[in-house]
């Protein structure tokens, strides 16, 4: 049996297959309840119940707005690409599983152990905006696509200081590889090992990018509803909306694993003598995105202007200055070796 | 036929069908988007030829930032696309000997590239042993053609400092907002709070 698995075509087409469901069907559970937790925080901030109707403590609202979305008729503008406008929503979501092939949830656990993981991210994270410029222009009306303007414009901005801050990392572990780079962590002090000490600034940065690439409140400009109704997604209903809101979510929890693969230590366990493990990983994602959650119930929106400003004049040149310090840092082993991780672990 | 020579021939049919409908679809919009797919499948040649580290800067680069400026500018500049595909059977001759041109120019590169005399030993930078091939580039760039690397970086930074130079205008008698002063202002000096005392006023 094994041997079906590992030497034909079809059993290696089967295992793979088999992998993929693994991820994504308990991703997309977990996303279910995901979004009944963000909405629960952003109900609680505000002093309001927040769903409590459907199941115990309103837990199946999820499984029941999804129901909704897709019981619902799907109405085509007449004007409408026909095409780009089903082609968008379908980019959008399958982009964000997409990323998903190459995050480790364990030592070994990574459905494509691949050595460049960390430009696979960032090439399909950067692919991400062509959904909602696909969508936007598509819907031919005018609040989607002023909407998918302004997402372009800021999401290839704050890619850019992501990018940067990425950089930082990869000189700090010495590798493209996630796996290698959660390696590079591994130390004898537990969570005072791993990189968010050496790289403190730059962990506000990344999180502070990382709302603004996944259109996340207070940057959620695209889809400002004082403003323009719903952005891109105006023109959208039923299924394809929902595959929208799906991947958008899906890159916001893929936000969150990143951070906690590259401040965090990914799956090894802050304190040393603990056994590692998935379950730290997920505690872990789960924290960064209660942080996510707080962030969108208690800041207010920012204005267009100020956005690209903070992008292009204060987070470019921030990130720019620590990539150089810190790649004379791990040149020159100044601060005991604490930014040249790349003979610790890996 | 293996999984490979499949996938081969699913990228190679991308890229060919992707470049053709780039030049013959009749919305620009869609040709930015068939020339995207095209890019996508010359990425996933890279990854069966195990170059990944370019597939990935080809997605990067070319799919994630230089398509988005396209896109752009198809969508926002009031272009009549018909009137210029209109003229297409016009220029077709030329563009076929364009076509031509660089195709036997390709041809010969390669050709000299595998079967010249002593092409072997032209080939300076030899691959470094026991590394991946990502970090192989690295070292090969940034330790033997570091000053190459260097100046093709500075020739990037003049163009775009030339491009910044020729849009960058300053128009007088706009109001610019200056953050920092807006944010370093003292309540003090902006407001002043008065007693208003109901039924007298100021």
């Amino acid at each position: 049996m094994a041997e079906f698995f590992t030497n034909t075509n079809l059993g290696i087409f089967l295992l793979i297959v088999g992998q993929c469901l693994l991820i994504i069907v308990p991703l997309l559970v977990a996303l279910a309840f995901l979004l009944y937790f963000d909405r629960k925080v952003w109900a609680a901030v505000q002093m309001r119940r927040g769903p409590n109707v459907v199941g115990v403590f309103g837990l199946f609202q999820s499984f029941a707005d999804f129901i909704k979305y897709a019981v619902k008729e799907i109405v085509v503008p007449a004007g409408a690409d026909k095409f780009v406008f089903f082609l968008a929503p379908l980019v959008s979501f399958v982009l964000a599983m997409a990323a998903w092939a190459v995050i480790p949830f364990n030592d070994g656990w990574v459905l494509a152990n691949i050595n460049v993981a960390v430009l696979y991210i960032f090439a399909f994270s950067s692919l991400e905006v062509y959904g909602v410029i696909m969508g936007g222009w598509a819907s031919n009306s005018k609040y989607p696509f002023l909407g998918s303007l302004r997402s372009a414009a800021q999401m290839i901005s704050y890619e850019v200081s992501l990018g940067l801050i990425i950089i930082g990392i990869i000189i700090s572990a010495g590798s493209l590889n996630l796996g290698e780079i959660v390696h590079a962590q591994d130390g004898d002090y537990g969570l005072f090992s791993w990189f968010w000490i050496p790289h403190f600034p730059m962990l506000f940065l990344f999180l502070i990018s990382a709302m603004a690439e996944t259109n996340r409140p207070p940057f959620d400009l695209p889809e400002a509803e004082s403003e323009l109704v719903a952005g891109y997604q105006v023109e959208y209903s039923s299924t394809p909306f929902l595959l929208f809101m799906i991947g958008e979510y899906v890159a916001i929890v893929l936000m969150c694993a990143l951070v906690s693969l590259f401040f965090f230590g990914g799956w090894l366990s802050p304190i040393p003598g603990l056994p590692d493990g998935i379950m730290w990983m997920f505690g872990k994602m789960f924290l960064v995105f209660f942080i996510f959650a707080m962030v969108k119930a208690i800041t207010p929106r920012y204005r267009y202007d100020q956005l690209m400003r903070i992008g292009w004049k204060v987070f470019l040149p921030m990130s720019l200055i620590w990539v150089v310090f810190v790649a004379f840092a791990a040149k020159f082993d100044w601060f005991w070796g604490t930014f040249a991780r790349w003979s610790v672990g890996g | 036929m293996s999984v490979v020579t499949l996938a081969f021939y699913l990228f190679a049919v991308g890229v060919l069908a992707g470049g053709f409908f780039t030049v013959l679809s009749r919305n620009p919009v869609h040709s930015v988007l068939w020339l995207i797919l095209a890019f996508m499948s010359a990425a996933g040649l890279f990854v069966l030829l195990g170059a990944e580290f370019i597939a990935m800067l080809l997605m990067i680069v070319y799919v994630g930032a230089v398509a988005v400026l396209f896109l752009f500018v198809v969508m926002m500049l009031d272009v009549d696309f018909a009137e210029l595909k209109a003229g297409m059977a016009q220029y077709m001759p030329v563009a076929l000997a364009i076509g031509i041109v660089m195709l036997m120019s390709l041809g010969l590169a390669y050709g000299d590239w595998q079967m010249a005399d002593g092409a072997a030993a032209a080939r300076v930078a030899v691959t470094p042993e026991n590394t991946q091939n990502t970090a192989a580039l690295g070292l090969i760039l940034y330790d033997q053609y570091f000053l190459i690397f260097q100046l093709a970086g500075l020739i990037l930074l003049v163009a775009m400092i030339g491009a910044i130079v020729l849009t960058l205008r300053h128009r007088d008698g706009v109001k610019r907002q200056n953050v920092l002063e807006q944010m370093w202002r003292d309540p003090k000096d902006a407001m002043e709070l008065k007693d208003v005392k109901p039924g007298q006023g100021l």
